[in-house]
């Protein structure tokens, strides 16, 4: 049998055998349809990219609001549309390290203030020009100066100085930060000709795929970019990104073959999906997580045995079970999990005890008045359950948890980070300095736990400017620590990232660092 | 002034008024929506700074009253300026958007009027017997089920399952006719079996109330046949309160198809509309909102102009 299956591949690789013909072939050798389908992709795999046809994403978080303007992309589709046309100076792998993109090398000076990114030769521009450091510069600068409305403001701010030498972007930190390649991965930074000052939301970029058609809140047609300077990426001559935001119809549509991959599968349809014969789901164990946050300088949450007794009372393994269902893994009350290149997985893990939520909660004095948690599901999938959850095994413990739920439109803007104590959302940043500074820093923009500790603040600048390895690793697993036991998180889940693709769909990679591949499926699968 | 002229200006006159009225209650209501486009825009990864700029440049910090006059004024004169959210030119968007609006509003309703009305006068035919139970059974069924569902189990069994017709109602300009109209044959499946109960009844009662008239009897004493009586003498006697149900339905098709546009993944005007509700893209919002306003106030006009029109009392003044 090894030697007709061993043919039977063979064949699959060079392209003479079809999946229809290959699956009618191991069953009649009494292998399951599950093994055949995963024999057949690893075959075709092995056949190496083929290049053509048109790649269709059915894709939420689109709408006739969107624009291609990178420094206002917020949701999914702008997301996915920015990666079609833009590339950024270096890119996230998979594994969470640093590959160069439009830069060709990234240099630091020794003490990590001085950053030299030297601009790769021969790339061009949508519209023919050549990219040049000063490009790269404009770009930055663009997301980084006084008016800009760009998303990436708040993680340029480290930036003394910015100068283009010749072949060099030179950037100059105020402080020394050992991740700055990490946060010019960040997706608004798609480097623009001039930095896209004249006309930002024109799509045109470096990338390997040029602008066909933009229709907001429809769909974005992109076409291969035949001068693009990475032949091993961009397989397929088209590109479509289909705004489907009904998570049903996003599913109708890739069971009914329009698109070929659909992200943000929900759960509790996913191991439904992937019983069906021609679909595949491709789940990634991801930075992001589902939180309850708790400002800590608001009455009754500026008691931290009242946090802590909030948090023994959470019962997180019946959160992933019932909420993810199993897509996903237990939080530590810290934003950060093994999804992060220098975690320390030796922190132990919170129980739900409710024994000790009671105690906790008594030492905390609280005159047992209601403890309001404000929900809605549009903080996360699944936030009401979860939410209701939360409040039975609190109750149990004998903390009056009661829910109140808020409209979903409006909450980003009148709830969360303006009430004390709310679901939310977070969807992790590549590198564990980036989610402190970000959310926990003392004067970060969007600390919504209002964690204000100047000792931790001190922490996160000593490991920015640290080199070595081993020395930022502890730092970092201290700071985890004083989240997790001081902070306003309550963070019961991580979730991961689910996504489905057609048995078409070769060459998928699992990328934990965001939603569908972090963005690069375009670049990296193709049709079998 | 003859009295029918009369009636139908004063009519036109309540149209206008009631667009205007309109329009400011559309205005007040973005208003008392909570947050702005910036913060929208921006998201949950707003930082002050970011947000106050992007204010600034969008004219946020204009009194509302000023901008609502500005875009007013503008609409006027064909002007309906360019959505806050991403620079697009406003009369554009809407134009194609509209347009796949009424493509589908026209198919919807050109099978489903007739058919609505040719089943209402084959139930006054078939009075109490098995024809106008089964009619009314079937219709009153599909609009008892909600639209979302009827989709779904269409996108199930006719687009997942059998895959005679595509799950995904999205045209462009570059398909032909057939294209599209195999293209959005869900969508309209379902628009037709929404309204066709309301229409059908609507015929029915208005035909069997003008079945009661005295002069109904002088027909059927005539020995005229049934079909003959109906279609002759009650019909254009009930011609009033059909066009009124009818033209609400129309009216429906237009503005309130937007679950199915969710569903069929439609880019219709619908969808468009909530996506700048929930964005707080005032200018757009307004568009579309005195569209919508103005689509639901000129089908009523003619309604209600119809009915003045097919009065015999009126037509023929003492």
């Amino acid at each position: 049998m090894k030697d007709q299956l061993d043919f039977m591949t063979q064949s699959v690789t060079s392209g003479k055998m079809t999946r229809r013909e290959f699956m009618g072939k191991t069953a009649a050798l009494g292998i399951s349809a599950a093994v055949a389908g995963s024999m057949f992709a690893r075959a075709a795999e092995a056949a190496g990219p083929v290049k053509g046809g048109t790649l269709k994403l059915g894709s939420i978080g689109g709408g006739s609001t969107d624009s291609l303007d990178p420094a206002v992309a917020a949701s999914q589709v702008p997301y996915h549309n920015l990666y079609q046309f833009g590339e950024t100076l270096v890119n996230v792998t998979p594994e969470g390290g640093i590959e160069n993109r439009v830069a060709e090398s990234v240099e630091a000076s020794a003490d990590a203030k001085t950053w030299t990114f030297k601009i790769r030769k021969g790339v061009e521009f949508h519209n023919g020009k050549p990219v040049t450091a000063e490009d790269v510069m404009r770009t930055m600068e663009r997301h980084s100066n006084e008016d800009s409305k760009s998303g990436a403001l708040g993680i340029m701010r480290g930036i003394e100085s910015m100068k283009a030498d010749g072949d060099n972007f030179v950037v100059s930190l105020t402080t020394p930060n050992a991740d700055l390649p990490y946060l010019m991965a960040d997706y608004h930074l798609m480097i623009q000709p001039d930095g896209g000052f004249d006309n930002p939301a024109a799509g045109i970029g470096s990338g390997a795929y040029m602008l066909e058609a933009d229709e907001p809140g429809v769909r974005h047609m992109w076409k291969k970019n035949p001068n693009y300077w990475d032949d091993s990426r961009g397989h397929v001559d088209e590109v479509e990104i289909v705004v489907i935001n009904d998570a049903t119809a996003r599913m109708a549509a890739l069971q009914s073959g329009q698109v070929h991959i659909a992200n943000r599968v929900e759960p509790k349809v996913a191991g439904l999906l992937d019983r069906a014969p021609n679909l595949t789901v491709r789940n990634a164990a991801g930075p992001g997580h589902y939180v309850f946050i708790m400002h800590c300088d608001t009455a009754p949450f500026d008691n931290n045995e009242l946090r802590l007794a909030l948090k023994y009372a959470i019962n997180r393994e019946e959160m992933v079970d019932k909420v993810l269902r199993g897509y996903g893994s237990v939080g530590n009350d810290m934003p950060v999990n093994a999804a992060y290149p220098l975690f320390d997985d030796s922190i132990p893990q919170r129980p739900f005890d409710p024994a000790k939520a009671a105690e906790h909660y008594k030492k905390s004095g609280h005159d047992g008045s209601p403890i309001t948690l404000r929900v809605s599901d549009v903080a996360f999938p699944g936030a009401l359950d979860a939410a209701q959850l939360f409040q039975q095994s609190a109750n149990a413990a004998g903390i009056p948890l009661e829910l109140k739920r808020e409209p979903g439109d409006g909450y980003w803007s009148e709830v969360w980070n303006a009430q004390p104590f709310c679901a939310s959302y977070w969807g992790g940043r590549p590198v564990q300095d980036q989610m402190y500074s970000t959310a926990y820093l003392s004067t970060a923009d969007w600390n919504d736990t209002r964690f204000k500790r100047e000792d931790f603040d001190k922490l996160l600048f000593a490991a920015r400017g640290e080199l070595d390895e081993a020395k930022r690793k502890a730092l970092y697993s201290q700071m985890g620590m004083m989240v997790r036991d001081e902070g306003g998180l309550i963070c019961p889940m991580f979730n991961d990232f689910i996504e489905a693709t057609s048995s078409k769909v070769q060459g998928w990679v699992v990328d934990s660092t965001g939603d569908t591949m972090a963005g690069k499926w375009s670049h990296k699968c193709w049709l079998a | 002034m003859h009295p029918v002229v009369k009636l139908v200006s004063q009519r036109l006159a309540l149209g206008l008024i009631l667009l205007i009225a309109a329009s400011v209650l559309i205005f007040m209501g973005t208003l008392i929506l909570p947050g702005d486009v910036a913060q929208s825009i921006l998201g949950q990864s707003a930082t002050p700074e970011a947000l106050a700029n992007l204010r600034e440049e969008l004219g946020l910090n204009e009194p509302a009253i000023l901008r609502y006059f500005d875009w007013l004024f503008g609409a006027l004169q064909g002007d309906l300026g360019t959505a806050l959210t991403n620079g697009q030119d406003i009369a554009t968007s809407i134009g194609r958007r509209l347009g796949n609006t009424l493509f589908l509003a026209f198919w919807a309703a050109v099978i489903s009027v007739p058919l609505a009305i040719f089943l209402g006068l084959l139930a006054v035919r078939y009075r109490d017997r098995w024809p106008d139970k089964l009619i009314s059974a079937v219709t009153l069924a599909s609009i008892s089920i909600p639209e979302f569902l009827i989709g779904y189990l269409l996108i199930y069994f006719v687009a997942v399952q059998m895959g005679w017709f595509s799950s995904v109602a999205m045209i462009n300009d570059s398909m032909s006719l057939l294209e599209k109209l195999n293209a959005i044959a869900l969508p309209v499946a379902v628009l037709t079996l929404v309204v066709l109960a309301h229409m059908m009844r609507m015929t029915r009662a208005a035909i069997l109330n003008v079945m009661q008239s005295a002069y109904i009897e002088t027909a059927e004493l005539k020995g005229l046949s049934t079909f003959h009586v109906i279609a002759r003498h009650a019909f254009p006697n009930a011609i009033a309160p059909i066009v009124n149900v009818v033209m609400l339905n129309l009216a429906y098709l237009v503005v309130g198809v937007v679950v199915i546009e969710v569903v069929f993944v439609y880019p219709g005007m619908g969808q468009y509309l909530v996506d700048h509700v929930s964005k707080r893209d005032v200018p757009v919002v307004q568009a579309c909102g005195l569209i919508f306003a103005a689509v639901y106030i000129v089908l009523n006009m003619i309604a209600d102009i119809v009915a003045i029109l097919s009065n015999p009392r009126l037509r023929h003044p003492k």
